[in-house]
């Protein structure tokens, strides 16, 4: 078949087609467009402009290094490197021991907040809430007792080991099982405990008996907590587990024993010292926060 | 599917369902239990129910003589039906899975409803279901159309499609059972692997060989990036997907490639899934569909040649850009992203010939919502290359990385260009293999048009804003040097986005909904079958 036989002047372009003719499909003849060939030209003279200042091509074991002689290893460790020196003037200063000295200095405190703000956001939120505000099995931080203590070295000290941790220096708490007691007598534990809450616990019945000989050497006589030794307080609305009865029977069953991961490996000293210093702080900044 | 074969074909049918009902009951006997007995079940359930249909049909009558002086279009039809089904399950899932993103806590307690399940369900439907299907079933059309040739066997095109849908069928529920080779775009297990190598051969055969008949002195050039397609993804899906299984009786394996070449083979790989898989073939769709609904002659001819050359050329060098600022070596990456920008050339060729096609025929993309679809596809194809190689450039990608601005990449390629493409040749062909001169419902077309449009836009505009936004609160320090905002706060600010993207997606999928009840009418009002011929009848074998 012959093609040029087939060519036609397409009315719309101007153009003849090629002769080709698919199933009614036709091509037209359209000279290649110069417009093209200069965006080839262009993009690759950026490729050649690129390859001779960057490491480009592979030369079996070794490779064009390129003028600029780039290291994208190098590049990072300078990249932070920068970083690292710009927050000296202030991050340098929490490698001190005395937090409360630190805590003074108003104008070094307010320097540092915002990053305080990223690092509890970015290590902390995810368990105890963005403002400290807790949630099941995550104890709250922005309210008035603690399960250890407020003060920023003790704080740090429980981000440093942890609770529970895998850490030789971890602090250690374990709220025990009392299986062993009576089905009748849990359930009237757990119903004054969960009365503890909003005050509608029986002083004098035999379940108050219970909590004082089982209960209070930990949590408080009046179940107030803040003893220092790991175990929440009844009365202030924030268990970590939960305070309806049927949560109070379950833990009472079963125990409970919590985790908080150490930091050391993650976090630098001076990071940690501030972030004590921060969480220490939130229970009078984050008054509204806690629930 | 049996009233078009002969009776020896019938035969050969039934021996090859009996053969798959084996080999199912092989798996599922060896496997005893997990996944690959489950997927042996499948096998064999697929197996029994042909060999009872072809059985069953054995001795029907054979179909007219006059067979061989038509085109095969029962296949196509078959594969547009099953482009559908997967356009519902894949989109579907998307939507889900965007929901999960804006209501993390509505994730039922199912391990198979877990975001990371049905993530791979949402890729692999859309990619292998959807994509797969429209290009095996128009390649199909394309092929017999541009040759004036009716496809060289009546069997094979049934192979391909069965056996394809089946490996799609493997992959999505295995993910569901927890079961991935862990390679994006490439977690099917390695039985499922195999089968596909098995099936992409015999559909690489069944091209070459019908276009060895073909009636026409030249190759159309919408056959040459079906080809391109065809076997790049084979080359890709074999060199990416070599492992060895823990054992032949377990669907799990070891990838051979491991470190940064594991990395840089799987994104050789997923890059040019992206080129040949999701951009070649449907080229190939759009240099056909296009002419063909404009009435209009391909703009250039030698522009054609030179992209189609540029993009098979430049494409097979870029997937090191996916590895900016990692552990590949800075050369790889330079090399990755110079080749990126003069691979914009070629793609941005490919735009103008096919939106200049359109001159002399604007009238037309005006008042057919089929042509609009087309254009709209060779519109987006253009923003989303451009958008790619600007990406690729290291020091955007420094920004860009990670973050959703790489899904709004993605999707505006995937919604704006593919599926575009796709729904124009599907309400082309539909018509036509149903001897009809237009779709059930020309309305709804409107209707589905301007749904896939609108969603489109909100779906790649949030993710635009999204991606953007997690860049720049990911790398913002104030002046003391502590970073702005903590990782926290960068998620909370993409819940508007994340809602949008879920509103966006649901427009699309209602559009592809709307597609899909119009083809089925169209498809059950059929009058008679398509109206053109081979040029020259194929012998009977």
């Amino acid at each position: 078949m012959s093609e040029l036989h087939n060519r036609e002047v397409d009315p719309v372009t101007g153009h003849d087609t090629t002769g080709h003719d698919w199933n009614g499909i036709k091509e037209l003849n359209t000279p290649f467009p110069k417009l093209v060939i200069w965006a080839l030209v262009l993009t690759f003279a950026y490729s050649v402009i690129a390859w001779v200042l960057l490491p480009a091509w592979p030369l079996g074991r070794d490779y064009t290094r390129g003028l600029w002689a780039l290291d994208q290893d190098e590049e990072a460790v300078t990249g932070y490197r920068a970083l690292e020196t710009g927050r000296q003037g202030w991050l340098a200063r929490f490698t001190e021991s005395d937090l409360e000295e630190l805590r003074a200095d108003a104008g070094l405190m307010a320097a540092a907040y915002p990053a305080a703000q990223r690092l509890f956001g970015d290590n902390c939120a995810a368990c105890h809430g963005t403002a400290g505000q807790g949630g099941p099995g995550f104890p709250v931080l922005a309210d008035a007792t603690w399960l250890w203590s407020g003060e920023p070295a003790e704080i740090a000290l429980t981000i440093r080991h942890g609770i529970n941790a895998e850490d030789p220096e971890t602090r250690y708490a374990e709220m025990p099982s009392f299986d062993w007691m009576e089905t009748g007598d849990l359930e009237a534990l757990a119903q004054f405990v969960a009365g503890l809450r909003d005050g509608t616990a029986d002083a004098g019945s035999p379940a108050a008996t219970l909590f004082s000989e089982n209960c209070a050497s930990c949590h408080g006589e009046g179940g107030e907590g803040g003893l220092g030794v790991g175990a929440p307080s009844l009365t202030d609305q924030a268990v970590i587990y939960g305070q309806d009865a049927a949560t109070v029977l379950e833990t009472l069953r079963h125990g409970r024993q919590g985790v908080m991961p150490a930091w050391t490996a993650r976090l630098s000293p001076a990071e940690i010292n501030l972030l004590a210093l921060y969480v220490a702080g939130l229970d009078t900044a984050g008054d509204e926060a806690g629930q | 599917m049996t009233a078009t074969l002969t009776y020896s074909e019938r035969r050969v049918g039934l021996a090859l369902s009996v053969l798959l009902t084996l080999l199912g009951f092989a798996m599922a006997a060896a496997a005893r239990q997990g996944v690959m007995s489950v997927h042996g079940f499948m096998a064999l359930a697929l197996g029994l129910g042909l060999a009872v249909r072809l059985g069953g049909a054995l001795y029907d009558p054979p179909p007219p003589r006059e067979r061989m002086q038509r085109y095969d279009d029962a296949p196509t039809r078959f594969g547009i039906a099953m482009t559908l089904v997967w356009a519902i399950i894949g989109m579907a899932a998307g939507v889900w899975v965007a929901a999960l993103l804006y209501w993390p806590e509505a994730t039922p307690p199912w391990p198979a409803t877990s975001f990371g399940r049905l993530r791979p369900v949402h890729t692999t439907g859309i990619i292998f279901g959807f994509g797969g299907n429209a290009l095996i079933a128009t390649s199909f059309h394309v092929l017999q159309r541009s040759a004036r040739a009716r496809l060289a066997d009546s069997v094979s095109p049934w192979v391909v499609l069965l056996g394809y849908n089946l490996f799609c069928a493997w992959a999505v529920t295995g993910y569901l059972m927890g079961s991935t080779q862990s390679k994006e775009y490439a977690e099917a297990a390695w039985y499922a692997d195999l089968w596909l190598v098995v099936i992409w051969i015999t559909y690489f055969a069944l091209y070459l060989r019908t276009l060895a008949r073909r009636a026409e002195p030249h190759i159309y050039v919408a056959n040459w990036y079906y080809l391109a397609f065809i076997l790049v993804v084979a080359m890709l899906h074999i060199v990416n997907n070599l492992a060895l299984p823990v054992r032949l009786t377990t669907a799990e394996s070891f990838p051979v490639w491991s470190g940064v070449q594991d990395a840089m083979v799987q994104w050789w790989y997923g890059h040019n899934a992206v080129a040949f898989f999701l951009t070649a073939g449907f080229l190939g769709m759009l240099y056909y569909f296009l002419p063909v609904r404009s009435g209009r002659p391909i703009w250039s001819y030698r522009l054609s040649i030179v992209s189609f050359w540029g993009i098979t050329f430049f494409y097979i060098w870029v997937g090191s850009h996916h590895l900016h600022y990692t552990a590949l070596p800075y050369w790889a990456q330079t090399l990755g992203m110079t080749f990126s920008i003069m691979l914009l050339v070629p793609s941005w060729a490919s735009a103008g010939n096919a939106i200049a096609t359109l001159n002399g025929a604007w009238h037309k993309v005006r008042d057919d919502a089929t042509l609009r679809f087309m254009f709209v596809a060779a519109v987006f194809y253009g923003l989303s290359t451009f958008e790619g190689s600007f990406l690729a450039i290291r020091p955007v990608n420094s920004l860009s990385h990670y973050t959703d601005w790489t899904i709004g990449h993605v999707h505006s390629g995937t919604l704006g260009w593919v599926a575009m493409i796709v729904f124009g040749a599907i309400y082309t062909l539909v018509p036509q293999v149903s001897g009809r001169v237009d779709m059930a419902s020309p309305r709804a077309v409107e209707w589905h048009f301007w749904l896939a449009v609108t969603g489109t836009l909100v779906y790649v505009i949030a993710m635009w804003n999204a991606g953007i936004t997690q860049g720049l609160m990911w790398r913002t320090y104030d002046a003391n040097g502590a970073l702005s905002y903590s990782f926290l706060q960068s998620v909370q600010a993409m819940a508007p986005y994340y809602l949008l993207r879920t509103i966006g997606g649901a427009m699309f999928l209602a559009g592809a909904a709307i597609c899909a009840w119009n083809c089925r009418a169209t498809m059950r009002a059929a009058q008679g079958e398509a109206r053109d011929r081979p040029l020259v009848a194929q012998p009977a074998e």
